[in-house]
């Protein structure tokens, strides 16, 4: 079948008219919310590891650590996909998220092997997000070495 | 010329098979549902006890095929071919079970809409002389499913409203050359139409070009009108997918909307949290052999245009940037001749 360009565009439209709208503030709220709280969590912990006389630079490690383990902890409970439903990115941006991102393909791909299942599964989803974080830390630490 | 042709795409099967028994499983969601006193088996656990989910799939289909055997008191010896198809890479649900079952079979796809065309291909078998009892069965499953074609399960993200819920299930229909009916009268076989549909989470508008194209050419060939028909009941084209669909006949003059229900939006209650409705090879195949075959020996419905439809995609083309094929294959289904 030839493909009718005009056609397709008039279908477009007939389509888009039925398409139910994401409901936008209320992602918005919810997403600010939740990664607020979030956020809450990280500074508690901040502020805990800092009292027990952490150095900033290592009370800053020690929560990522934290986060990270809050974050596979609760996907492996399978709690993480029902917050991460209503908070949206809320629940996706925080280093939480990158640890959901990693372990639920890890869950999910055990069945066909440890090597060739849950490993090489494990960075589908966080492979592009460290390839492209790492490419693009790289372009802006240069720029910064001449612009210095 | 076919003897049996009506028009372009339609048969007439001069003996007409008799739809003898269904069988039906279901998932714990689809136990759930508005349909549940209509299934057969519903499962408490989706992993129906074994070690991954797309075995407990071919177990699905296989126990599918074994109920509606025992309905229809026949031994699997019997039958003459089973024609099956799933949702999974190289459709393995179907042909893991046929190895279990020891029947000659066919393998089928046709993604969503394999259920139909699977009683297209084994009406004609019977009507042609070659079998006297076919099975067409396929499955689907919601982890597998999404497995394959989308995200892990834990993953935190959110679905489209468009999106659709793949049914967990499996079902399976015997037909005979002899019996009383319901019948198998007409077929109507789909093309595949693409109207430059792209995005994965609305299969609803990739199908119903598709679906809007069979229901008409089936009107066309066949001469019947929308009062023959009882009911007019489409596969898996959900919420988004209905309205489409019911505009687009209605710009070329067919107004089905009095007769129509979408298997889709009737396996699940709304607040069942599945967006646009079901969808899945399973969901036109358990809302058959369950729902509608009841309905028809009870005698609400005696004549039923039923369409499963599919979305001919594959998560590569998806990652490739192509538009989404879409393909409808539509059955009479009447209670006399």
């Amino acid at each position: 079948m030839e493909r009718d360009v005009k056609k397709e565009q008039e279908y477009k439209n007939i389509a888009q008219k039925y398409e139910p709208k994401p409901a936008l503030l209320k992602n918005v709220v919810m997403a600010f919310v939740v990664g607020g709280l979030i956020s809450d969590i990280g500074q508690f912990f901040l502020n805990f590891y800092l009292s027990r006389g952490y150095s900033m630079q290592d009370a800053n490690t020690l929560v990522s650590i934290t986060m990270v383990f809050l974050g596979a902890f609760l996907t492996g409970i399978g709690v993480y996909d029902d917050i991460g439903k209503f908070a949206g990115a809320g629940s996706i941006v925080p280093i939480s998220g990158f640890a959901n991102s990693i372990v639920s393909p890890a869950m999910e791909f055990k069945r066909e092997g440890f090597v060739f299942g849950a490993a090489a599964k494990m960075f589908t989803i966080a492979g592009p997000v460290i390839v492209y974080g790492v490419s693009t830390s790289i372009i802006i630490g240069s720029i910064y070495y001449f612009l210095k | 010329m076919a003897k049996k042709k009506l028009g372009t795409q339609t048969v007439k099967f001069k003996n007409p098979p008799s739809i003898i028994a269904g069988g039906t499983i279901v998932g714990p969601k689809e136990g759930e549902g508005p349909l549940r006193d209509y299934f057969d088996m519903i499962l408490v656990d989706d992993t129906y006890g074994e070690k991954s989910w797309e075995k407990a799939e071919s177990k699905m289909f296989q126990d599918a095929v074994n109920l509606a055997l025992k309905k229809a008191n026949l031994k699997i010896s019997e039958i003459d071919y089973l024609l099956g198809g799933d949702l999974l890479n190289q459709i393995i649900s179907a042909n893991f079970a046929a190895r279990q079952l020891n029947v000659p079979h066919f393998g089928l796809y046709g993604a969503c809409s394999t259920m139909t065309e699977g009683l297209t291909l084994g009406a004609m078998l019977i009507d042609g002389g070659y079998a006297d009892y076919i099975i067409a069965a396929t499955s689907s499953h919601f982890s597998t499913a999404e497995r394959q074609f989308r995200y892990p399960l834990e993953q935190g993200i959110q679905r489209p409203f468009t999106s659709q819920w793949t049914v967990t299930g499996a079902g399976a229909t015997i037909l005979a050359s002899t019996g009383e009916g319901p019948y198998i009268t007409h077929a109507t076989t789909g093309k595949v139409v693409d109207l430059g549909m792209k995005d994965a989470n609305n299969m609803g508008a990739a199908m119903a070009p598709a679906a809007a194209d069979t229901i008409i050419t089936h009107f066309t060939d066949t001469g019947f009108t929308i009062e023959d028909y009882d009911l007019i009941m489409t596969g898996d084209m959900g919420r988004v997918g209905r309205d489409i669909l019911l505009e687009l006949l209605y710009k070329e003059g067919y107004d089905i909307e009095s007769k129509y229900k979408d298997c889709g939006i009737e396996i699940f209650d709304e607040s069942q949290d599945v967006h646009s409705g079901g969808s899945g090879a399973a969901c036109s195949a358990v809302v058959l052999n369950g729902w509608l075959l009841s309905q028809i020996q009870n005698g609400v419905y005696k004549k039923v245009l039923f369409m499963a439809t599919g979305a001919l995609l594959s998560p590569t083309s998806s990652q490739q940037g192509e538009s989404i094929p879409g393909i409808a294959h539509a059955i009479t289904i009447s209670t006399t001749l």
